[in-house]
Order: structure tokens, then C-alpha cells, then sequence
């Protein structure tokens, strides 16, 4: 600080203090309607203080669930949405890993083009080639089953280009050194360049995790099943039809568990967040 | 395009390496893209029997439809707006965070966690407090004498989405600012402390053109992030409704296509969307690689 003025001081905090609420009111709403009955939605106002059933509209989303809107009960959609999440994550890295592996540590002939190929993956969303994508996906009998929602989306350029930016940096010498003591390519990959891309693939994993688990138009296009339900495209279903028949403490209940994962990793590991955010995007 | 000094002589291997990657490329990306030119350029038969080539008919058509012109305008709204209004309250929250000293981590922790929330999630939580029934915004809203009821008002229903999304996308911003404004050089500013600046010149004569970089390139990742990304929030809110006041370029290729099954049509949105996201990339990766320097 350059300048002692107690009053910016005070306009700081208060700037910061006000952020933070209306940055976290939608929640806490969400939270309070979690705890009430049914009956409670009937009347002009949402509740603002929180009410007594808690846990019984969470155990009742959890392991039931509502059969009304079509939805399975919440332990189903979360695990779903557990197993899309990490498989995403972690096939992604796997495949990004090795690909910039390859573009760095090798000449071959098509090079150039390969890595044009992954990148022009960045300039085409999902959501711009919705039908065709969804018409291959249908051909190749992916519909409602788990490669249908995970394999599609696993190609990155991102984290491709994080894995090849990362691999730049890395000393010539290591390479030269493994190679003279006799280790071939594949050796000096797992034992040399996977651990010290330890921190790299942390900082992905979390990024990805997140990316993963907020998916909601590829689901939502590729099941039909509720057995493949994930919880995020769940949600909208029990939404839907919460506005005929309020029962916004079910909905809010839901969604509290559907945000709790993704949102438990960012603070939990706010610093690997931080790093792979910044990186991923550099 | 670099790669190491010395690289290893194997000539099968890396394409063995490739293969994941590229095979998932071919097959999830770019050949759904071609298909999607490719019938942008036909036309099905209502019954799906046959279908004929048409060259751009279905792009004139579409250039010539009030519904989608209007789906443009709606589109530069949300996504100016959306831009403008996340950036600024993240710029401001930023500059706050990095005045104070102890405090910072947890301001950080509690400002940043909406990122790791679903647009859906965001949407549905927005749509509870503007609820025309018993949310509680309509209700202070009624107060002031401002009847609420995003069901029927177009315009009630674009703020909707424009605060629901802008909602979600502060933490990014905020992120990328703090790291921006840690990279201004503390001696600059003392200079100009010593020269009798006082905080606020300080800010908009030294920190906001030094951070000149990030603003550039969060202004075009919120631009993308307005039109690509918030096809969760809308499904959630408005649905495009009423009467297509929120019906975002995205959101319309997705209810034309998959929900109208007017696949000329959608396809030939998409590839509007495609040139559109391919000249927004080579914005980004032109300009924002060379950073500017001082």
C-alpha cells in the first residue's frame, strides 16, 4: 500500500463484502428453499430464513428421487455424472499427452498437419454442429451408453497445447542424457517426462473435472435412458415441470448436490485451479 | 513449427501416438462438420425421401428471414451486454482484491467458486429468484412499481439472461484481471504517487492501460463465451421465449435443428456459427500471442 486512506480502505472492503453477497445470494436461496416443505411455496414470498426439513428432502432426492418429472433418484444421475467427469478428464489428458509428445519429440512426415488437425477442434464447438454430430454418434449405435457421452468429447487442443508448450520448456539435455544412457522413447516418457508433468496434469485434471461435470447439451442430446442421466441435465427435468407443481425444496435440493462436487474441487484446490485456468488459456 | 534440437528416429511410433487424438478429431469433429456443409447446400423433402441440392438457397433464405436477422441483433445484445456488464464489475472487484494485503486469499476463495457452476444450474437458479410467482426480485421489483414477468416481456426476460450469464462468467474475468494487475510494476506506480497522483488518476493513467492485454483478450473469450456458451442458461430461463426474444444464434441452430427438424436450414446456421467462432479464434490467436509490449 502506498498511501494510508482509511476511507478507500473501508470503500474496498465494502466494494468486496457487497461482491461476495450478491455473488453468493442465488445460492443461498437455493439453499433456504432446499430446507422447507412443499407448502411453503404456495404463498407470495420465497422463505429467506431456513425451515426444518433439510434432511429429508435431501435423502428423499437422493434415494428416490421424483418419478413425476422422469427423473431417476440423484445417487444414480451423480454417479453418472462422476464416471462422464473423470473419464473425460482423464481421457483427455491421456490422449493430449501423448499426441504433444509426438509433435515435439519426433519429425515425421504429415507433422504440420496433424497438429492443425487437433487444432481446428477449438473452432468447433459442440454446439454448432449439433445434428451431424449427433447423427454419427446415433450410426456408430453410441446412443445411451456411456462411450456415447464420453468419447465425443475427449479430443483437446487446450490441453494439447498446454502438454507441448510444457514439453518446450523441458531441458534438450534430459532427452540427449536418457538417450546416451540407452532408454528409448517410450522409456524416457514414463520415467523422465510423465513425472515431471505431474503438476501440469493436476492443474488439467481439475480444469477438466469441472468441464466434464457441467456438460449439459451433449447429454441431453445422446440419452434418452434415465439409467445414463447425468445429474446437471437431471436437473432441468425436474425443473421443468417444478414450475406446474412447485416443489422448489425437491428442485433446490437437487441442484445443491449437483453444484457441490465441482465447486468443493475449486476450493478445495483453488491453487491448481488457478494455474491450469490461466495456463489453459495462454 | 518447433520441436526439439535432437528427436528421437522412430518413424512409426508417433503416429501410433497420434492416432487417439486425430481418430477422435476425424470422427467427432470434422466430419460432422462437413456433413453439416454439405447439407447446407440441400434440401430434404418434408417426408426425408429425397434430397436435392440447392447451392445457397438455404443461406438466401436465411438471410432474408426476419426470424433469424432478429436472432442477430438479440445475439449482439446478449453478447455486448453480457461482455460489458461481467467485465466491469469484475475490473472493480479486482482492483479492489489487490488493495488488500491479508485478506485477499479468502476474498479470492469466495469470489471465484460460480465458475465450477452448470449454466443449466445458473439458469435454474436466476429463473427461482425472478420467478413471477414467488421470487423474491419480483416482489422488491413490485415494490418499487415495477411489474416483473419475464413469461410475456421480452425485454424482462433478455435482463434475465444477460444477468444470469454475466453472473456465472465474473469469476473468470475476475481471475485473469488480478493476475493482470499483478504483473503492473509496483515502481511505476510509485513514481507516480511521488509526482502526486492519487489513486484513481494513478488507475486509469498507469494500471488500465498496462492491462490493455488482458482487457483484449477477455473481450473476445466473453464474446465467445455470450454466444457459444450459455445454451445452458437460456434452455433454463426463457427457452429463446417469448416470442424469440432470447433466441440466441446458438440456441435457435439447436430448436430449428433437433426440435423443427429443419435440417437446410439449421445446418446452414451452423456454418454461419463455424465462420463466426473460426474468425474469433484467429482474433485471438493473432493478436493476443503478440501481446502488446511496453
Amino acid at each position: 500500500m502506498i498511501e494510508n486512506r482509511p476511507f478507500l480502505a473501508f470503500l474496498t472492503h465494502l466494494v468486496l463484502i457487497v461482491g461476495v453477497v450478491v455473488v453468493a445470494f442465488p445460492v443461498y436461496l437455493a439453499f433456504i428453499a432446499s430446507t422447507h416443505g412443499s407448502g411453503d411455496f404456495m404463498r407470495g414470498l420465497v422463505p429467506l430464513l431456513p425451515g426444518p426439513h433439510m434432511i429429508e428432502n435431501y435423502s428423499y432426492m437422493f434415494n428416490v428421487g421424483l418419478s413425476t418429472a422422469g427423473a431417476p433418484p440423484l445417487s444414480i444421475m451423480l454417479l453418472n455424472s462422476l464416471v462422464m467427469a473423470i473419464s473425460i478428464a482423464v481421457g483427455k489428458i491421456i490422449i493430449s499427452i501423448l499426441s504433444a509428445y509426438a509433435i515435439v519429440y519426433f519429425k515425421f512426415p504429415f507433422r504440420l498437419l496433424a497438429f492443425w488437425t487437433i487444432f481446428i477442434t477449438l473452432m468447433l464447438p459442440v454446439e454448432v454442429r449439433i445434428i451431424p454430430t449427433f447423427k454419427v454418434v446415433s450410426d456408430l449405435g453410441m446412443l445411451n451408453s456411456y462411450p456415447g457421452l464420453i468419447i465425443p468429447l475427449i479430443a483437446s487442443a487446450t490441453a494439447t497445447f498446454l502438454f507441448r508448450q510444457f514439453f518446450l520448456t523441458v531441458p534438450d539435455e534430459l532427452m540427449e542424457a536418457a538417450r546416451v544412457d540407452g532408454a528409448g522413447p517410450l522409456k524416457f516418457f514414463r520415467d523422465i517426462l510423465l513425472p515431471l508433468s505431474r503438476t501440469n496434469i493436476a492443474a488439467l485434471f481439475v480444469i477438466l473435472f469441472i468441464y466434464g461435470w457441467v456438460q449439459y447439451l451433449w447429454p441431453l442430446l445422446v440419452t434418452t435412458d434415465s439409467k445414463y442421466y447425468t445429474v446437471v441435465m437431471g436437473i432441468k427435468r425436474l425443473a421443468a415441470t417444478a414450475d406446474a407443481e412447485p416443489q422448489w425444496n425437491f428442485v433446490m435440493a437437487a441442484v445443491m448436490l449437483a453444484m457441490l462436487p465441482p465447486v468443493l474441487v475449486v476450493i478445495l484446490m483453488q491453487r491448481l485451479f488457478v494455474k491450469g485456468l490461466v495456463e489453459t488459456e495462454k | 513449427m518447433q520441436a526439439k534440437r535432437t528427436v528421437f528416429p522412430n518413424k512409426i511410433l508417433p503416429y501410433f501416438l497420434l492416432l487417439p487424438q486425430l481418430a477422435v478429431t476425424l470422427i467427432f469433429f470434422i466430419w460432422p462438420a462437413l456433413q453439416a456443409v454439405k447439407s447446407s447446400f440441400e434440401r430434404e423433402d418434408p417426408f426425408g425421401f429425397r434430397t436435392t441440392f440447392v447451392w445457397f438457397e438455404n443461406y438466401r433464405r436465411l438471410f432474408i428471414d426476419p426470424l433469424y436477422l432478429s436472432s442477430v441483433g438479440k445475439t449482439a445484445i446478449f453478447a455486448f451486454s453480457v461482455t460489458l456488464l461481467s467485465m466491469s464489475l469484475s475490473l472493480i472487484l479486482a482492483v479492489a482484491v489487490n488493495r488488500v494485503l491479508r485478506t485477499n486469499r479468502l476474498y479470492t476463495t469466495l469470489l471465484v467458486w460460480p465458475y465450477a457452476v452448470a449454466p443449466v444450474v445458473v439458469g435454474i437458479l436466476w429463473w427461482f429468484m425472478f420467478n413471477p410467482n414467488i421470487g423474491i426480485a419480483p416482489y422488491l421489483l413490485r415494490g418499487l412499481g415495477i411489474s416483473w414477468n419475464h413469461r410475456v416481456d421480452g425485454v424482462d426476460a433478455m435482463i434475465l439472461v444477460i444477468i444470469a450469464a454475466s453472473w456465472k462468467q465474473i469469476s473468470y474475468n475476475f481471475l485473469f484481471f488480478v493476475a493482470g494487475l499483478q504483473s503492473v510494476p509496483n515502481s511505476l506506480i510509485e513514481a507516480a504517487a511521488i509526482d502526486g497522483a492519487g489513486p484513481f488518476k494513478r488507475f486509469w493513467t498507469i494500471v488500465f492501460p498496462l492491462l490493455a492485454p488482458t482487457t483484449f483478450f477477455l473481450l473476445i473469450v466473453n464474446i465467445n463465451y455470450a454466444m457459444f456458451d450459455t445454451f445452458g442458461i437460456i434452455d433454463a430461463t426463457t427457452q429463446g421465449g417469448p416470442a424469440q426474444a432470447t433466441n440466441t444464434l446458438v440456441y435457435k441452430v439447436y430448436s430449428d435443428g433437433f426440435i423443427g427438424l429443419n435440417i437446410g436450414s439449421s445446418s446452414a446456421q451452423s456454418v454461419v456459427l463455424m465462420i463466426i467462432v473460426i474468425a474469433l479464434t484467429a482474433i485471438q490467436f493473432r493478436y493476443v500471442e503478440r501481446r502488446i509490449q511496453y
